[in-house]
């Protein structure tokens, strides 16, 4: 099976920053099954749609897989509250996620916010070849730097107001990177002005994307979002097509 | 151990449950959990004439118990569907519903005409879709409008012909009453519910279409309701479906009079459903000594 239901006790629970939690649970066979990029759905009790978390990491050795998520909502609240010791009940892993090639290459990670986690994973693999930029709006949301620069990776950090790092825009500190590939996820317009970076480097670029989500898996076509498919412009889907696409692909929104 | 075959204008069902079209894709997503055999039967995703795009996203917004949808009948159109979807599907050994949406009534008989002649096992006229601009729910939402379509589609249609009906009607006994007398072999109902909501934020509708279609357990009663009211109307079989997500509200749907049971936004919280569905209706039918599923059908003892 490529995708499956599965209790998952959580063996770890942390608030890394305000509202942003770091989960760690026991996931069995989807934790080896997991690729970086890919997404988990995770049943919340009550709620009537799963909420699409993407897999900061999985250690296929310990059979683990990690999530770092934000408070957004309603669901993402009570899944804040769930505790060490008890179990969420996940359906992973999901989507195409990075096609990460060759790892000698030289890599560049753009990370905007909650945009972060899914790329963790991934850097992990390019390890001292990675170069990781990451925005945030101010210190305090500052997350995973250490694990980035534990995976050996070159990391520099931008926030909003200053506070920390590089005062100003994430895509404003890559400008003398001479990647050979760029990974990025985060908010559409850092996506756009990264997704322009590369197309004028005539770099490779993939791009991992969020929408309102259901089935999670591709049947209910809730998830759509514009991409180019073999010329023409058509309503892809996250979940299944995604959430990682070629920049190229994706047909940017106005507005 | 009961009984679980049930059979609606002709065409036998291993058990009752259907996947409701439009959260079920053509199958392939789900193949994954279980084999599709599992289900009686599967209603695929409405298909047109032709290819049709969708909705702009994002197409689905959570509601209390529930969630509104507008994905626009997003679909690669009915001849590749035949050609491309069908012949996978109709070897997984469940019967199958070809749910058909279209912009004018010659649309929904040239679908019907094509469909006659595959490997379809019923027909689902889909007169109820309150997503799109054309079409759709404006033929189901009066009784001149239903007897015109059925009538028309029913003289192209050589499968069972399920008519599916909107409960955004003021009438449904009325409504099951005009299709019935237009031809049609069953009904299935209850299609979503008109909703809408709005982020106070940007004070912006969250759904792009403005509206969408309520589905899940919130809308459960309504169908309750309304497979009760167009039971007492009619006698061809219903197909009833609205928030259905336990195996205690397909027995309470079918004593309201309905013969089969689609089901659909639950899979998407528990893919596994249909799974735990019928081990818990087989539990309730052999501990309570019913033989067959067939005999809870309308057999509401209503005041």
């Amino acid at each position: 099976m490529k995708y499956d239901v599965r209790i998952c006790e959580i063996l770890k629970k942390e608030e890394i920053a305000k509202g942003i939690y770091d989960l760690t649970v026991e996931a069995g066979e989807l934790a080896e099954k997991a690729q970086p990029g890919q997404f988990a759905q995770i049943y919340i009790p009550g709620k009537t749609l799963r909420r699409p978390i993407s897999i900061c990491s999985a250690d296929a050795a310990q059979r683990t897989m990690r999530f770092v998520f934000e408070i957004r909502g309603d669901g993402t609240k009570l899944l804040s509250e769930i505790q060490e010791g008890q179990s969420l009940d996940i359906l992973a892993p999901l989507g195409q996620g990075f096609c990460l090639g060759d790892t000698s290459r030289r890599a560049l990670f753009v990370g905007g916010g909650i945009g972060t986690p899914p790329l963790l994973y991934a850097a992990r693999k390019f390890g001292g070849n990675a170069s990781v930029a990451l925005g945030f709006r101010n210190a305090e949301a500052v997350i995973l730097e250490k694990d980035f620069r534990d995976a050996g990776c070159k990391v520099q950090i931008a926030t909003d107001d200053g506070s920390y790092g590089y005062h100003g825009l994430v895509i404003d500190c890559i400008g003398q990177e001479m990647p050979e590939v760029v990974f990025a996820c985060g908010p559409g317009p850092m996506l756009r002005a990264v997704s322009k970076f590369a197309a004028d480097r005539g770099i490779p670029c993939q791009i991992s994307l969020e929408e309102r989500m259901a089935c999670g898996i591709g049947a209910c076509l809730g998830c759509a979002c514009k991409i180019l498919r073999d010329g023409r412009e058509v309503y892809g889907h996250v979940c299944k097509d995604g959430p990682v696409f070629d920049a190229q692909e994706i047909v940017w929104e106005v507005g | 151990m009961a009984d679980l075959k049930v059979t609606v204008a002709g065409v036998e069902f291993a058990n009752p449950l259907i996947a409701a079209s439009g959260t079920f894709g053509f199958g392939h997503e789900y193949s994954e959990f279980y084999p599709l055999s599992t289900l009686g039967g599967i209603s695929c995703k409405g298909i047109t004439l032709k290819e049709r795009p969708g909705n702009p996203p994002p197409r689905i917004a959570e509601t209390p118990s529930g969630m509104l949808n507008a994905v626009g009948l997003q679909n690669p159109g009915v001849d590749h569907f035949i050609e491309k979807d069908l012949p996978w599907l109709r070897q997984q050994g469940t019967k199958i519903l070809a749910n058909i949406a279209g912009n004018t009534p010659e649309e929904y008989c040239q679908m019907a005409e094509k469909l006659s002649d595959s490997d379809v096992d019923m027909v689902e006229l889909n007169i109820s879709c309150p997503n799109v601009k054309q079409g759709g729910v404006q033929f189901g939402t009066s009784c001149a409008g239903v007897e015109g379509i059925v009538s028309a589609v029913r003289k192209y249609c050589r499968k069972p012909l399920v008519v599916k009906l909107s409960p955004n009607v003021s009438d449904i006994g009325e409504i099951a009453v005009a299709a019935e007398a237009a031809g049609a072999d069953a009904l299935s109902m209850i299609n979503t519910l008109t909703g809408m909501r709005i982020d106070i934020r940007t004070r912006r509708p969250i759904i792009r279409n403005n509206t969408g279609g309520l589905s899940g357990p919130a809308v459960f009663p309504v169908a309750v309701r309304m497979v009760w009211q167009a039971s007492s109307r009619v006698h061809i079989p219903i197909i009833g479906m609205g928030g259905v997500s336990r195996w205690e509200d397909v027995v309470e749907l079918m004593l309201a009079g309905a013969s089969a049971i689609q089901i659909g936004t639950v899979l998407f919280s528990d893919p596994y459903a249909p799974v735990k569905i019928l081990d818990g209706l087989r539990s309730y039918l052999d501990s309570n000594g019913i033989a067959s599923v067939t005999e809870l059908t309308g057999k509401i003892q209503a005041y």
